[in-house]
């Protein structure tokens, strides 16, 4: 299994998410993967996590297309209980740096070359003081299939 | 004449927005909404008529499905707030809407509210009866929040006079005491001099 890190970057500069750009990937035919999103948000900003406190709440979630790569299994990690000044108890959040893992399996049948692996992450984001809209970005990773 | 002492509030109150500003520009810019409106504050204070422009206008349906078009409030003191039920920091405001519109709803004033959730009286609905929203609350539209500047941060508050001018704009969670402060201002401003009659309006601070 072969442990990957893969990184974006997004053009609007009103994301207070970011991701560095993609690095290239190299998977064998009929092998696992994983797919690290190392993701930064600016000081000061949270974003709940994939799992919000209150159901009004919008979670983080990464969405992968369907594509070369089967079975994508999604692991965010665990989140930071924070307490903020606009709720009475302390929410699910995640701030500063954090990774979203994601499991892949090369089919036995794929074959070999490059392919593009696209996702959506869609993030919601706070300071203590004001909210984001939410946000959805594409996140796109080149992978290389080998024998 | 204005006295000494609101001279220097007004002041005070000037240069905290700018300095607020300053630090909120050195983290995100300018946005359209403060290109749109000419200001770029976290917390802005009432500002002066000649610098005040139109508030656009729109029409959307409230929760019963009745049409809600601002100009219709001309002559009114309007608090125009764009929310969300995802936004923590906009239930905050909330409770204070309710007291404003509650306390002053007989001096010529109104509290909209638009809100920008996704899946819109979805969520929206169940929260307005859950909270006993005593005003009124639309669903906003692309169009409409890009009238507004594109509303990317929430809360953000408009205070619009009753010549259907933006007299302030509060992005952010702002206290519920800056808040009374407009709507006094504005509600205590001469009433708009229609054929050279200036009407004086009603005394609204308590002694």
């Amino acid at each position: 299994m072969a442990l990957l890190s893969s990184l974006c970057c997004f053009g609007q500069s009103s994301n207070v998410l970011t991701l560095a750009p993609p690095e290239k990937v190299t998977a064998k035919i009929g092998s696992a993967l994983q797919v690290k999103l190392p993701l930064e948000l600016r000081p000061g900003y949270h974003c709940n996590s994939n799992k919000p406190s209150d159901e009004y709440l919008i979670p983080l979630k990464l969405t992968w297309a369907p594509g070369p790569l089967e079975s994508p299994e999604v692991i965010y990690p665990p989140p930071q209980m924070e307490k903020y000044s606009f709720s009475p108890t302390p929410l699910s959040v995640y701030s500063g740096n954090f990774e979203l893992l994601t499991k892949f399996k090369v089919s036995a049948a794929a074959m070999p070359g490059q392919v593009i692996i696209t996702g959506k992450l869609k993030y919601q984001a706070c300071t203590d003081r004001m909210c984001l809209q939410p946000k959805t970005i594409d996140v796109s990773i080149p992978i290389d299939i080998i024998k | 004449m204005p006295s000494l002492y609101n001279q220097i509030r007004v002041i005070v109150r000037y240069i905290a927005a700018a300095t607020v500003l300053c630090a909120a520009l050195s983290i995100t810019g300018c946005s359209s909404l403060e290109r749109a409106f000419g200001t770029s504050t976290v917390k802005a204070a009432v500002k002066a008529e000649h610098d005040r422009k139109p508030a656009p206008d729109f029409t959307l349906k409230d929760v019963h499905g009745k049409p809600v078009k601002l100009s219709d409030y001309r002559g009114k003191v309007v608090l125009l707030n764009f929310w969300a039920t995802w936004c923590g920091p906009c239930k905050i405001e909330i409770p204070w809407f309710m007291d404003f519109e509650q306390t002053y709803k007989d001096k010529n004033f109104a509290v909209l509210g638009i809100s920008l959730d996704e899946d819109g009286w979805e969520s929206v609905k169940p929260y307005i009866e859950e909270k006993k929203i005593n005003y009124r609350v639309m669903v906003g539209t692309e169009q409409v929040a890009t009238l507004y500047g594109e509303v990317d941060s929430l809360p953000t508050t408009f205070m619009i006079d009753r010549e259907g001018r933006v007299a302030a704009v509060h992005i952010g969670l702002v206290n519920k005491s800056e808040y009374n402060h407009d709507i006094l201002e504005l509600l205590e401003a001469p009433q708009p001099n229609r054929g050279g009659i200036v009407v004086e309006p009603v005394l609204l601070r308590t002694k």
